[in-house]
C-alpha cells in the first residue's frame, strides 16, 4: 500500500499541453479513476507515474519520495495495459512469473506465488497455455495477476476493460474491485467510460484538456458537478443559463427574461451576474398539468412531450417547455407513459438545480 | 482455370526453371560438351573436389557471407531497434538514407567503394569485400527487422519494464524472442546478398583472391568447364533449402 502524490506536473508536446500544472494525491489503498475524454491527458498522467513520460515541470512522489529520476523498472509498480501486452512467446505461468524472474526470485518461491496469483484470478488450470489460447477476459485476468505478483506499491490500469464486450466488462468490473480490495493495493485507473468510473472507484479525478476539472467521491462529483463540462461528461444534464435575480424565500432566483425563473438552493453571485445551472435528467419529474404535486418540487416548467425513447427499465423523454428543450429520464413504473404530444409539467427541486462554472 | 491460362502457367514456370534444371542435369552428365543422351556420372563433382581455385573461392565466399551475416545482422538489428523505439534528431533522414544502397546500381557503388578504399588506404582484399558486403546488406536487415518490430509495438517492452526488467533483461527476455523470426529472416537475407554478390567482390578482389561468383565468371571467360555446373548445382540445392526456411519463418512468423 502506498501513497502517490503528483505535484504541479506539466507536460507539453510541441504546442499541446498534455498536462497543465496537475496536482493530485492518491491515498493508501484507494481505487482512483482518472476520467476524461480521449486526448484529455489522463493517459499521459498515468504514464508519467509509471515513468514512461518525463514531465517538463513538477514532481511525482511515491510514499513521500520523489521518483522523478527513477526509470520505470525501478519504481516497483504494477501495470495493466489496454491490450494486456502479454508476452506471446511465454506461457501463462512464465508471463506471471516474469516480474519475479527478473528480480532473481528462486524457483520454488516463484512456483508458489504464481500459483497463488492463478488462484486469485481463478485461472488455476491455465498455467501451461499460451496467451493467444485465452479469451479476452482470461487474458485480462492474467495481465492483472502478472501485475500483482511482485506485490507492487501501486497498480496502474490503462483502460483495463476497454477491449471487452459489455457483459464481460460488467463482470470484470466487479471482479477487479474485489481483487483490489482483497490485495489492498492503491490502484489508479484511466478510463473514458463515466459509468465505469462511477461503479469502480472510490475517488474520481475528472480531467479535460490537460487540467484537473474536479476531484471527489463518484457520488459527490455526480451530484455536485463543479463545471458545465463536469456535468455534461459525467452523466447527462439539462442546462439553464440566466442571471442572478434576487431571492425567493430560501432560494436564489435565476432569470433569463424569457421563461419562468429557476430557483436553486445554491448560493448565487451578485444580482445580474451570469449563472449556469445544471439539472440531471432523472431529477426532473413529469406530471399531467392538472395533477397535484409534491410541494418540494418548486421549479415548474409547462410544456409538451416531443419524443419518448423506450429503453426497457427507463424511458427518456424529450420535452419542449417554455422555449427550452429538456431531457428527462423516468423509471418505467407509470401505468402508461406520456405519449408524444401530451401536455406535461416538468418539475424539480431547487436542491437539484446545481450552479456550475461555465 | 481455362486451358490458355494453364499453358501460360506452364510456360512461365518452364521459363523460370528450365535453365536451372538443365544446369543441374548437366552437372551429372559425363560429357563436357553437353552431348546427349545423358550419361549419368559424378565425374564433375570429383573434378570439383580437386579444383583448388574453385574450392578456395567457395571457401572465401562462405566465410565472407558468414562474417557478413554476423556483422550486418547485429548492426542492422541494433539500428532497427533504434529507429523503432527512440526519437532522435535526424531519424527520418537516416531512415531515408537506408534506401540508396538498395536502389543505386551495384556497379556504381562498387566503383565508389573501390575509389574510397584506394584513397583511404583500406585497399583491396577479403577485408574490403567484407566491408562492401556489410554496407550493402545492412539496409535489408534494418528493413526486415524493423517491419517485425513495428508489428508488435512497444507495449511488450514497456510491460517488461514496469515488471522490473532492466533494458538488458527486456531485450533478451522479450524483444529478442519476439523479433527472432525477423532477425533470422534478415540473417538469411544478409547471407544471400553476400553470397550472390559479384560486382562489388569483383571490384574489390585483388589478383589471386576471389570469391565463388568471381571465380565462376573467370572460369566462363577462360573456357567453360562442367565443374561450374557441379558447384552451381550444390549452391542451388543449398540456397533453395535456405529459402524454404526463410519463407517459413518470415511468412508464418508473424502469427506466432
Amino acid at each position: 500500500m502506498s501513497r502517490v502524490e503528483v505535484v504541479g506536473v506539466t507536460k507539453t508536446y510541441g504546442p499541446v499541453r498534455a498536462l497543465d500544472d496537475v496536482s493530485l494525491v492518491f491515498d493508501n489503498g484507494v481505487f482512483f479513476a482518472l476520467l476524461g475524454p480521449s486526448g484529455s491527458g489522463k493517459t499521459t498522467l498515468l504514464r508519467a507515474i509509471a515513468g514512461f513520460v518525463a514531465p517538463d515541470a513538477g514532481s511525482i512522489l511515491i510514499d513521500g519520495r520523489a521518483v522523478d529520476d527513477l526509470p520505470p523498472h525501478r519504481r516497483d509498480l504494477g501495470m495493466v495495459f489496454q491490450n494486456y501486452a502479454l508476452f506471446p512467446h511465454l506461457s501463462v505461468f512464465d508471463n506471471i512469473a516474469f516480474g519475479l524472474a527478473v528480480r532473481g526470485v528462486g524457483r520454488a518461491e516463484i512456483a508458489e506465488r504464481v500459483a497463488a496469483m492463478l488462484r486469485l484470478v481463478r485461472l488455476e488450470g491455465m498455467a501451461e497455455r499460451r496467451p493467444r489460447q485465452l479469451s479476452g477476459g482470461q487474458q485480462q485476468r492474467i495481465a492483472l495477476a502478472r501485475a500483482l505478483v511482485t506485490r507492487p506499491r501501486v497498480l496502474l490500469l490503462d483502460e483495463p476493460l476497454g477491449a471487452l464486450d459489455r457483459r464481460l466488462r460488467q463482470e470484470m468490473q466487479i471482479e477487479l474491485k474485489q481483487i483490489q480490495r482483497e490485495v489492498g493495493i492503491t490502484a489508479i485507473f484511466v478510463t473514458h467510460d463515466q459509468e465505469e468510473a462511477l461503479t469502480l472507484s472510490d475517488r474520481v479525478a475528472l480531467i479535460n484538456e490537460g487540467r484537473l476539472v474536479q476531484v471527489g467521491a463518484p457520488g459527490e462529483v455526480y451530484e455536485r458537478p463543479a463545471t458545465r463540462f463536469a456535468a455534461g461528461f459525467l452523466g447527462d444534464a439539462n442546462f439553464f443559463e440566466g442571471r442572478a435575480a434576487g431571492r425567493d424565500g430560501p432560494f436564489g432566483r435565476i432569470a433569463d427574461g424569457a421563461s419562468r425563473a429557476v430557483l436553486t438552493a445554491d448560493p448565487l453571485p451578485a444580482d445580474g451576474a451570469p449563472v449556469t445551472v445544471a439539472v440531471r435528467p432523472e431529477k426532473i419529474v413529469l406530471r399531467a398539468p392538472s395533477e397535484g404535486v409534491d410541494p418540494a418540487l418548486v421549479n415548474r416548467l409547462d410544456g409538451t412531450v416531443r419524443q419518448a425513447v423506450y429503453s426497457g427499465s427507463s424511458i427518456t423523454y424529450i420535452v419542449e417547455a417554455e422555449g427550452r428543450r429538456l431531457v428527462v429520464f423516468e423509471q418505467n413504473t407509470a401505468a402508461s407513459p406520456h405519449a408524444p404530444g401530451a401536455a406535461v409539467a416538468a418539475l424539480f427541486r431547487p436542491e437539484h438545480a446545481v450552479v456550475v462554472a461555465p | 482455370m481455362t486451358l490458355a491460362l494453364r499453358v501460360l502457367l506452364v510456360a512461365v514456370l518452364a521459363f523460370l526453371y528450365a535453365p536451372i534444371v538443365v544446369l543441374v542435369v548437366m552437372a551429372f552428365n559425363r560429357s563436357a560438351l553437353y552431348e546427349l543422351p545423358i550419361v549419368w556420372d559424378t565425374v564433375w563433382f570429383e573434378a570439383l573436389a580437386h579444383n583448388d581455385r574453385l574450392l578456395t573461392a567457395s571457401l572465401n565466399s562462405i566465410l565472407i557471407a558468414l562474417a557478413n551475416t554476423l556483422v550486418a545482422t547485429v548492426l542492422g538489428t541494433m539500428a532497427a531497434l533504434a529507429f523503432a523505439r527512440f526519437q532522435f534528431r535526424g531519424r527520418n533522414l537516416l531512415r531515408l538514407m537506408l534506401l540508396p544502397p538498395i536502389t543505386i546500381p551495384w556497379l556504381i557503388i562498387g566503383t565508389a567503394m573501390l575509389v574510397l578504399f584506394f584513397w583511404t588506404g583500406i585497399g583491396r582484399g577479403l577485408h574490403a569485400i567484407l566491408l562492401g558486403h556489410v554496407a550493402l546488406s545492412l539496409p535489408y536487415v534494418v528493413i526486415v527487422v524493423g517491419a517485425r518490430l513495428t508489428s508488435f509495438g512497444d507495449a511488450l517492452e514497456e510491460s517488461a519494464a514496469v515488471l522490473g526488467a532492466n533494458p538488458w533483461q527486456t531485450f533478451w527476455r522479450v524483444s529478442m524472442p519476439v523479433i527472432a523470426p525477423g532477425v533470422i529472416a534478415a540473417a538469411l537475407f544478409a547471407f544471400a546478398v553476400s553470397f550472390d554478390q559479384f560486382v562489388i567482390s569483383y571490384f574489390l578482389a585483388p589478383p589471386g583472391v576471389s570469391t565463388l561468383p568471381v571465380e565462376i565468371y573467370a572460369a566462363i571467360r577462360k573456357g567453360f568447364t562442367p565443374e561450374v555446373n557441379a558447384v552451381s548445382a550444390i549452391i542451388i540445392v543449398v540456397s533453395m533449402g535456405l529459402m524454404l526456411v526463410f519463407a517459413r519463418l518470415y511468412r508464418f512468423g508473424g502469427e506466432r
